[in-house]
């Protein structure tokens, strides 16, 4: 292989392959608490980047708690250790959201779309609850250490002219989504409870005649919900920075996501996140060093397939080509 | 209670409430604010030509409100020749380049026959296409983006009337609903809302950053109105005599005060009566709307709608093209709110696009169909009027109870300070509880509709 | 004294009542069919059995003691087993955790239930881990009866249970259920195909418009001119 193409491997790894499943770990997160929250309790949920910032938010009021009283985590950021607060924090929202909002609708048998505009309503109360309490601007919380791999001592070592940046909140969010997800996946598929919860989305009538009971079926998914919320929320907020109206533009990726995989199936929902993530990050990036390295010559221009600016432009293209081609998702979820 | 005491009794306390601005803040701010509620009631009433006649959530409003937006600022401009020049012949190219596209793809979609071959072919196509689109097009917006970028850097419009402009906005937005709605109708119903988010944050961000087209961040101001200007109105004699016999009692006798006194009068007059001629043309619009609304409603075209909502299923199995219907209704409630987002920028006088924020608009507008009863006009209308004056005044009143509510604390007392700093955001808490409150206790709203059994 | 016993019904939904006056009852090691024209109430019955339709006027009682008052998930606990006529199985989940489903409410290992259940349909031995959507249609009603045997019921009862199936299917399924019935349960069903039910059953009862046209053994009833050509089509 020649330098050049190596060269070309590590810019396509440092710009793409890393950011991707970074970004793609983070919007699988966030994608399986619409999915979960889709499959038992039958709704698309507005409000689901609203609560991603509210976990966020009470992470890193905890964080800086922490900080102030001079507790550490060494190399790892003390966020890890505030997570709790806001898992806590997060699942007394959506408990009581549920209990005031959506199970009356639930006794009622409400069509689907009272359910969306009632999540709109909490959308808007956790948003300016998040606005209230920490400001609508950015907050920086990360600490520890800031690389695994840094540029400068990739190149060094390897003596190329690209180098490789792998930060250590890049490398959380992938093995934190691991972890959850495999967990997720256990608890689905191998405990009693979880199994109870997929009955209950498949058929709700008949797990009311099996006996189980759609109460703590409704609570635990909520719980569920909370936590990987916040995990998505944190994760995203360590990577890049905390912006509650950024959370809530998380909706469409998250959306897309969602519907991309398979409605109301969690490893759709994986699938989905990382297909969207890739789609954004493929059709933002600009290649003109890396036709350079493959072709022997730069060519003019950036060669960027779309502006930045676009990026949930694309999250919308992969909606709008999924819903006319195939409406149930690549893993055929539920439709009506 | 009835209907029509609900009614009135909504709207005699809402214009309490406005005298009340009126007599002890100011009536130019009263009329501001009427203003901003007709143009709010517009909206709401094309909303909830959706919701309330179809049940269909559109949760882009703000897009539709932006689209009518552009089409003021496009209408009204006057054309920048030099820019047109420099890159008017390539841009048009462009635009040839697209439709080129457009008939490529539908051909081959049309003429190979389903499988590998059309679904490889359409991909090619689109993403040759794309780069082809993009030769003509990326030199033609540096051209026009590089000329003279601190005063226009863009093609201008058309220069002609602003008041046309509220067609045309109408129609972009319509056209926009109408390809959301092919899209996503007929599929589950929240579809429609996730794409219609969508939609809306991708003509956002278009506004914003299509500087050839809008001038993006760097706004559209001074767009030419459909009224007169305060300035000129100070030196019209007809203008400048009523106001003088109007307050002849008032004034002071010494020439001097007289003169400055007149002149301080004659500045509120004329801010006062250019906001008195947006609301006539305002409210001749919302009048409209309600009327064809209104009519919409008892013809059978109506209670077809009506059957459709209140039965998807036998409406279908009776022979209803449904899905059909619901594109109607979409494309014709979010041409209205095209027609109220051409009306705002008029009113404004500029167009921004960094200010379209889907909390703003497409939530709050919500808000007000819900609060004001869904399915019913008028009560759309009076919750735009609750709600808009609610938004705009409760920032004041929540800063106020804040600041007197804390004032034990001190002043320079961090969480006071911060309290303070983020009052304005207790807005959306407000308004959020207010929306699931009236869901979950009256779900009909403030004014019921007539016709649900 | 019957085990299930459902004495003199009325009830319907809203204002329209649709059972007058209907007694059933079953005993264990017994298969009792319902059978009748279309609007007969033979599906609302089975629902009044099981306590899904509220009764107006009389009494279920299940081993001498009344249930009238139960919700349909105690009757469950009680020892009642009900196959619904459609989606009665979880599309998405293996034919074991169907069963496993089946067995929600047993805090007991019940690991033993289900070996019966495979005993009773061997089809299911290779096909343990599928999705029971994937299953052909009379192979999702075999696993709709073994999710409902999974409480060791002492009745099962089967609303419709060869609906849209194939003949060959339906003979299959008839199998199944006697040899349920020889386990001692006792078995109550609504059937469509009026015939070959009856010629399974134990007991046979005709309703009209909710109210007990004929009841006799299942042979007698075949045997009978009148009901044969005004129920069975000659």
């Amino acid at each position: 292989m020649s330098t050049d193409t190596i060269n070309a491997l590590v810019l396509f790894a440092n710009f793409i392959l890393v950011p991707g499943i970074t970004y793609g770990s983070q919007l699988a997160l966030g994608a399986l608490g619409i999915t979960l929250v889709y499959a038992v309790l039958r709704f698309s949920n507005f409000a689901h980047g609203d609560t991603m910032a509210f976990g966020c938010m009470f992470t890193i009021l905890a964080t800086w708690w922490l900080q102030s009283m001079g507790v550490s985590l060494g190399p790892l950021p003390t966020a890890l250790l505030a997570l709790p607060v806001g898992i806590a924090m997060t699942a007394a929202l959506v408990l009581i959201f549920d209990k005031l909002v959506y199970k009356h609708y639930r006794e009622q048998k409400s069509a689907p779309v009272v359910f969306v505009i009632a999540s709109v309503g909490v959308m808007f109360v956790t948003n300016g609850l998040v606005r209230f309490i920490i400001g609508p601007n950015d907050q920086q919380f990360s600490d520890g250490m800031r690389f695994l791999v840094r540029a400068r001592d990739f190149k060094k070592a390897t003596g190329l002219d690209e180098g490789l940046t792998i930060k250590l909140t890049q490398g959380l969010s992938v093995v934190i989504a691991i972890v959850a997800m495999l967990m997720l996946f256990y608890f689905l598929q191998r405990t009693r409870t979880g199994k109870a919860m997929r009955a209950y989305s498949d058929n709700e009538d008949l797990a009311l005649l099996s006996g189980i009971d759609p109460k703590r079926v409704v609570m635990i998914t909520w719980l569920i919900v909370a936590a990987l919320t916040t995990l998505a929320g944190v994760l995203y907020g360590l990577d890049k920075s905390f912006k509650p109206f950024t959370y809530f533009q998380l909706l469409l990726p998250m959306f897309a996501a969602a519907i991309v995989g398979g409605v109301g199936k969690p490893l759709g929902a994986i699938l989905g996140g990382f297909i969207v993530a890739f789609s954004e990050i493929l059709l933002t990036y600009a290649y003109k060093k890396l036709i350079g390295y493959v072709a022997g010559e730069r060519p003019e221009g950036l060669v960027q397939l779309l502006s930045t600016d676009y990026k949930f432009a694309v999250s919308f293209m992969i909606l709008v080509v999924v819903l006319l081609w195939r409406p149930t998702g690549i893993l055929r979820g539920k439709t009506i | 209670m009835n209907q029509l005491t609900r009614g009135l009794l909504g709207f005699s306390a809402m214009a309490a409430c406005l005298i009340a601005v009126g007599v002890m803040q100011s009536w130019t701010l009263s009329f501001t604010i009427i203003n901003m509620c007709l143009i709010s009631a517009v909206m709401a009433l094309g909303v909830n030509i959706q919701w309330g006649y179809a049940g269909l959530f559109n949760a882009g409003i703000v897009g539709f409100t932006a689209l009518g937006g552009l089409a003021a600022m496009l209408v009204s401009t006057p054309p920048v020749k030099g820019a047109w020049q420099a890159g008017g012949v390539s841009l048009f190219f462009s635009l040839l380049a697209l439709i080129a596209v457009v008939i490529a793809v539908n051909a081959l979609r049309r003429y190979i026959p389903a499988g590998r071959l059309r679904s490889v072919g359409t991909v090619v196509l689109i993403v040759g296409g794309f780069f082809f689109i993009r030769y003509f097009y990326a030199p033609a917006v540096d051209a026009i983006e590089s000329f003279d970028p601190a005063r226009t850097g863009f093609l201008g419009g058309l220069g002609a009337p602003i008041l046309f402009s509220w067609l045309v906005g109408g129609l972009f937005a319509a056209g926009a609903a109408w390809l959301i709605g092919k899209i996503s109708l007929g599929l589950r119903s929240d579809y429609l809302a996730i794409a219609t988010l969508g939609i809306a944050e991708i003509i956002v961000a278009m506004l914003k950053n299509e500087d050839w087209l809008s001038r993006g961040v760097k706004n559209v101001s001074g767009l030419p109105r459909p009224v007169p200007y305060e300035i000129e109105l100070q030196q019209t004699p007809w203008f400048v005599e009523r106001v003088t016999n109007f307050y002849a009692a008032e004034l002071p006798v010494d020439a001097t005060a007289r003169a400055a006194e007149l002149q301080q009068k004659l500045i509120e007059a004329s801010s006062l009566f250019v906001k008195l001629c947006y609301t006539g043309l305002f409210l001749s619009v919302l009048l409209l709307v309600l009327w064809l609304a209104y009519r919409a409603q008892r013809a059978p075209w109506g209670r077809m709608m009506r059957a459709i909502r209140d039965n998807e299923d036998a409406a279908n199995a009776m022979g209803k093209d449904v899905t059909r219907r619901h594109l109607q209704v979409f494309v014709m409630g979010s041409a209205v709110v095209g027609i109220a987002g051409a009306m705002m920028t008029t009113l404004e006088g500029q167009l921004t696009p960094g200010t379209y924020n889907p909390l703003r608009y497409t939530f709050l507008i919500w808000v007000m169909v819900i609060i004001g009863g869904s399915g019913n006009n008028i009560g759309s209308v009076l919750g735009a009027f609750i709600v808009w004056f609610g938004w705009v005044q409760a920032e004041p009143l929540g800063q106020w109870v804040i600041d007197h509510g804390t004032a034990w604390m001190g002043d320079g007392h961090t969480l006071r300070e911060h309290m303070l700093e983020n009052a304005s955001h207790m807005r959306l808490i407000i308004m959020g509880t207010v929306l699931l409150m009236v869901m979950r206790f009256s779900p009909n709203g403030l004014i019921p509709e007539t016709n649900r059994q | 004294m019957s085990l299930l016993k459902g004495e003199s019904m009325v009830g319907g939904y809203g204002k329209t009542r649709i059972l007058n006056e209907c007694t059933i009852e079953v005993d264990r090691g017994e298969i009792a069919v319902i059978v009748g024209p279309n609007g007969a109430g033979k599906s609302t019955a089975m629902k009044a059995l099981f306590g899904m339709l509220e009764l107006s006027e009389g009494s279920v009682t299940l081993g001498g003691e009344d249930i009238s008052s139960l919700s349909p998930q105690e009757r469950v606990t009680r020892g009642m087993g009900f196959v619904p006529q459609t989606n009665n199985v979880f599309v998405s989940m293996s034919v074991e955790e169907n069963l496993q489903m089946g067995a929600f409410t047993r805090t007991d290992d019940f690991q033993k239930t289900i070996d019966q259940v495979y005993e009773l349909f061997p089809i299911f031995g290779e096909k343990r881990r599928q999705p029971a959507g994937e299953l052909s249609g009379g192979q999702r009603q075999q696993v709709a009866v073994g999710r409902a045997l999974m409480t060791q019921p002492s009745v099962l009862m089967l609303d419709e249970p060869t609906a849209g199936v194939s003949p060959i299917v339906m003979d299959e399924l008839f199998d199944r259920i006697m040899e349920v019935r020889n386990t001692g349960i006792a078995v109550l069903m609504v059937e469509q195909n009026a015939r070959q039910a009856l010629e399974i059953a134990d007991t046979g009862y005709v309703l009209v418009t909710g109210q007990n046209k004929y009841t006799d053994t299942g042979a007698a009833l075949l045997a009978d001119a009148e009901v044969r050509k005004t129920f069975l089509g000659g």
